[in-house]
């Protein structure tokens, strides 16, 4: 909490506020009273153990779910109705688990259709001349460029999710969450995965990234949300985290 | 469009253009007539059939409409018998603004629900056309005035009307898949939540699509009008129209330019072809539904993605062994 | 006043035939969720069936129930078995949907071929004969009708909540990968499913039959009111689907007395367009669709 408010005196505002979030399936309470907030240029780590509500909130945040209570600021203003569609306007991009891309367009075109362009541009060439200077500057960056005629079929898991990640990168986002984005993926991909969100970062983007990863969240993240049945039970540096005996008993008790 | 391609179009259309002239029999043109028909019916229905992945199973209610529209404008008289044609962009326009608020609401839930919106849509037109008696007749129908066409090439105006709206509606086509509509309407029928997500105007693309198909649909059922001379109810908002323009385009290939016209190409001729030695109508639909069922079963994507995907795979296999 | 009483009791008694049709529908698309468009071309078929087997027999049509109902869940079953389980994960969804309607069709070219297209319907003698109790009348047949269809609901609640199959059913509904990691059989569930949802049918068609004249182009006017009805009580939930048969019911009813019974077709299109614009998970659905 100390680090918090010491954050906040250096600062850095909040980019996304999350309060007092509500959601029930029948008789499970996967949300439960959960709050936190996200600094703007962090990299802040959202972890828990399976069924902590992780990827409902997700879901909540980014409009795909309505919660039973509670509210979401982004940037300052407070989201009424969140839809995809909306917050994607407002600047907030995520990637799924099982990494969603669209499996016919080509490589290239799962760029292009991921940056906005309005009613002229959709009456104009399918992908245009500085859609393809811009998509392939982002591709080259990820090294999929070679890959950028073929199907989005024809990846394998690990490019896909690279790809979905460019994607979501296409629209300048000011947050982007990352639900899981090194599961199931070879270890040359994480180090690729990693450099590009420390990259972005860089460059002012924010995340908020779902990983059960540990290594990765200390080295990467900071700070660090720890969710169990559906709420905060702590939040701070990673080597805190780590030694806190309540986030200990979550993962192994009960 | 590619070179080839523009080599296919100007073949395609150019033997065309020109066939009436080699050949005045009746029967040929008949024929010819209702295979461009149904040419300009599957494309249009690809639109938001194949290419957004909405199956429309109640577009008879707009070749109805258009159909209808027609009839009872020229009901006595057509000039010089130009002016139903001439008429057909204002069919086509209405029918599209029309389509406007009934896809908005049709499309605001998925593929699914919105083809039962679209089948209630066809059995309440169907309703319409039996019992407005003041304005369609009834189940008496509607006549259109007998135009004073050379009864020797009678059907050739119609010919080269159903040709154009085949023009028309494979220019559609042709024009979705190279602009953005054709991407975004793609990633609709792909992820459409995900869409969504990356700020694709889902709702405008897949309500232009549906206005475009219903248009040149209604179009299409002026013409068919026109050509019969008399417009019944259980005819011209007949589910076997949707039925055909469906199963052709599945049958040809969704999602691609020339499946639809594959799909008319091999089915209108059959259809003629088996009145004409079983002389029943009931057979149809029992046909109409085997191939349905046998293509979604062994052909699920359609002839030419099929074959585009054999020669695909050759190809790969060639590279892989060179 | 007297109309509007004695088209309440004319709701009633039609909107337990549709809770019955609609029950079918709605366990259907609850198991595998497919909408069966072939569900009114079901219920046409148990009509025909039922309509020759009182020719040739003359059994009581509510006694040839017995007899349609186990032959439609065979026929349901084949029809999932054979046309419905082959397709591919990927196209099963937008196929699906396709494939009941190629069967619709198919249905009704088979018995346009077969029984011809001229209206038909099952009488047993008594259909035109109704009871008057304190001056409003109550047809006959509707009456057994709606017993039928209480009696048949009641069953097939006992069927889900009581038997081991029917845990299954609910164990898939609500959860498909969990129930075939408990050892659900989703291959046999799926097939029993589909039988079960069309068998309903059988009971369905027989009073359907009794009812209206029919011929085998009746399924898209009974698909479309099935369908609003499915959607407004909420795709997949049966208790939903009885409710909403029951307000269709009335609400069709009330329409067609105060008004022309052209019209009541058209209470169905209403309801069905006011619910997509307002609530398309209709009155007891829930909304999370396609997100996760």
């Amino acid at each position: 909490m100390a680090e918090e408010e010491a954050k906040r005196g250096a600062g850095m505002s909040t980019l996304l506020k999350v309060n007092n979030l509500v959601k029930r399936f029948g008789g499970v309470t996967a949300v439960n009273d959960c709050s936190f907030e996200v600094q703007e240029g962090s990299i802040t780590a959202l972890i828990g153990p399976n069924g902590s509500g992780k990827t409902t909130a997700f879901n909540i945040i980014t409009g795909y779910l309505k919660p039973d209570s509670g509210t979401i600021e982004f940037d300052g203003k407070l989201m009424a109705k969140p839809t995809p569609s909306s917050i994607y306007r407002a600047g907030l991009s995520r990637t799924f688990q099982q990494a969603r891309i669209f499996p016919e367009l080509t490589v290239l075109e799962n760029l292009v259709i991921s940056s906005s362009f309005g009613w002229k541009d959709l009456l104009g060439t399918r992908v245009t001349a500085a859609d393809r200077k811009r998509g392939m500057q982002t591709l080259e960056e990820f090294r999929l460029d070679k890959l950028h005629d073929l199907r989005a079929k024809d990846l394998s898991y690990g490019q896909r999710k690279l790809l979905e990640f460019a994607s979501v990168l296409m629209s300048d986002p000011k947050l982007v969450l990352l639900d899981e984005p090194t599961a199931g993926v070879n270890p040359v991909m994480i180090e690729t995965m990693e450099k590009h969100i420390r990259d972005r970062n860089k460059a002012g983007v924010t995340f908020l990234v779902v990983e059960h990863d540990m290594q990765l969240v200390m080295r990467l993240c900071d700070p660090v949300i720890v969710l169990d049945h559906g709420s905060k039970i702590a939040e701070g540096m990673p080597e805190a985290i780590q030694s806190n005996p309540q986030v200990l008993e979550a993962y192994l008790g009960s | 469009m590619t070179r080839n391609g523009l080599i296919r179009a100007g073949l395609f259309f150019g033997v065309l253009i020109a066939l009436p002239f080699f050949s005045t029999s009746q029967w040929l043109t008949n024929m010819f007539i209702f295979t461009l028909m149904y040419v300009a019916l599957a494309s249009s229905w690809n639109l938001i059939g194949g290419y957004a992945g909405y199956p429309s199973l109640g577009h008879a209610a707009f070749f109805g409409f258009g159909a209808y529209f027609t009839a009872i404008v020229f009901t006595d008289s057509v000039g010089y018998g130009w002016s139903p044609f001439l008429f057909l962009p204002v069919v086509g326009i209405s029918a599209a603004i029309i389509s406007i608020p009934i896809g908005y609401v049709a499309m605001k839930t998925r593929a699914d629900v919105f083809a039962i919106v679209t089948i209630t849509l066809l059995f309440m037109a169907q309703t319409l056309a039996f019992n407005m008696h003041k304005l369609t007749g009834g189940a008496q129908g509607k006549g259109i005035a007998v135009p004073s066409f050379d009864p020797a090439t009678f059907g050739r105006p119609f010919y080269f009307g159903m040709l154009a709206l085949a023009a028309l509606a494979m220019g559609a086509s042709m024009y979705f898949r190279q602009s953005k509509i054709g991407l975004s309407l793609s990633a609709i029928r792909s992820d459409e939540d995900k869409a969504l997500g990356v700020g694709v105007q889902v709702n405008r693309v897949k309500v232009l699509g549906f206005a475009i198909s219903v248009g040149i649909t209604a179009m299409a059922g002026g013409v068919w009008a026109y050509y019969e001379g008399f417009v019944y109810p259980q005819f011209a908002v007949d589910p076997l129209i949707t039925i055909g323009m469906v199963l052709m385009t599945f049958l040809g290939g969704r999602a691609t330019l020339w499946g639809p016209v594959l799909g008319a190409f091999i089915l209108v001729p059959a259809q003629q072809y088996l009145s004409y030695q079983l002389g029943a109508n009931q057979f149809y639909l029992l046909a109409y539904a085997a191939i349905f069922l046998i293509t979604m079963l062994v052909l699920p994507r359609g002839v030419i993605p099929t074959i585009s995907d054999k020669i695909w795979l050759k190809k790969k296999q060639r590279e892989a062994q060179a | 006043m007297h109309l509007v009483v004695q088209a309440l009791i004319l709701g009633i008694l039609t909107g337990g035939v549709y809770a019955l049709m609609a029950s079918g529908q709605t366990l259907i698309f609850g198991i595998m969720k497919v909408i069966n468009l072939a569900q009114g071309a079901y219920v046409i078929l148990g009509a025909y069936l039922t309509m020759s087997l009182f020719q040739w027999t003359h059994i009581d049509p509510f006694l040839l129930i017995l007899l349609t109902t186990p032959l439609l869940f065979v026929i349901g079953a084949a029809t999932q078995w054979f046309l419905l389980r082959p397709l591919r994960p990927d196209d099963a969804v937008e196929l699906s949907l396709l494939v009941t309607f190629a069967v619709a069709l198919g249905l009704e070219g088979l018995m346009s071929v077969l029984y011809k297209t001229t209206l038909r319907s099952i009488q047993p003698g008594y259909e035109n004969h109704s009871w008057t109790i304190a001056g409003y009348q109550i047809n006959e047949v509707r009456f057994y009708a709606f017993l039928l269809s209480i009696a048949m609901l009641i069953i097939l609640y006992l069927l889900l909540q009581k038997t081991k199959f029917g845990r299954a059913v609910r164990a898939t509904v609500q959860n498909p990968m969990s129930a075939q990691l408990l050892g659900v059989n989703s291959k046999l569930v799926s097939a029993f499913g589909f039988g079960l949802g069309v068998a309903t049918s059988a009971a369905a068609g027989a009073v359907f039959g009794l009812i209206t004249p029919f011929n085998p182009g009746s399924h898209y006017d009974l698909i479309s009111r099935l369908l609003t009805v499915v959607i407004l009580g909420g795709l997949g939930s049966i208790g939903g689907s009885v409710i909403a048969a029951m307000v269709m019911g009335i609400g069709a009813a009330l329409v067609s007395a105060l008004s022309e019974p052209v019209w009541a077709d058209f209470t169905f299109f209403a309801v069905l367009i006011l619910v997509l614009l307002f609530r398309p998970q209709g009155m007891f659905g829930t909304k999370a669709r396609g997100a996760l």
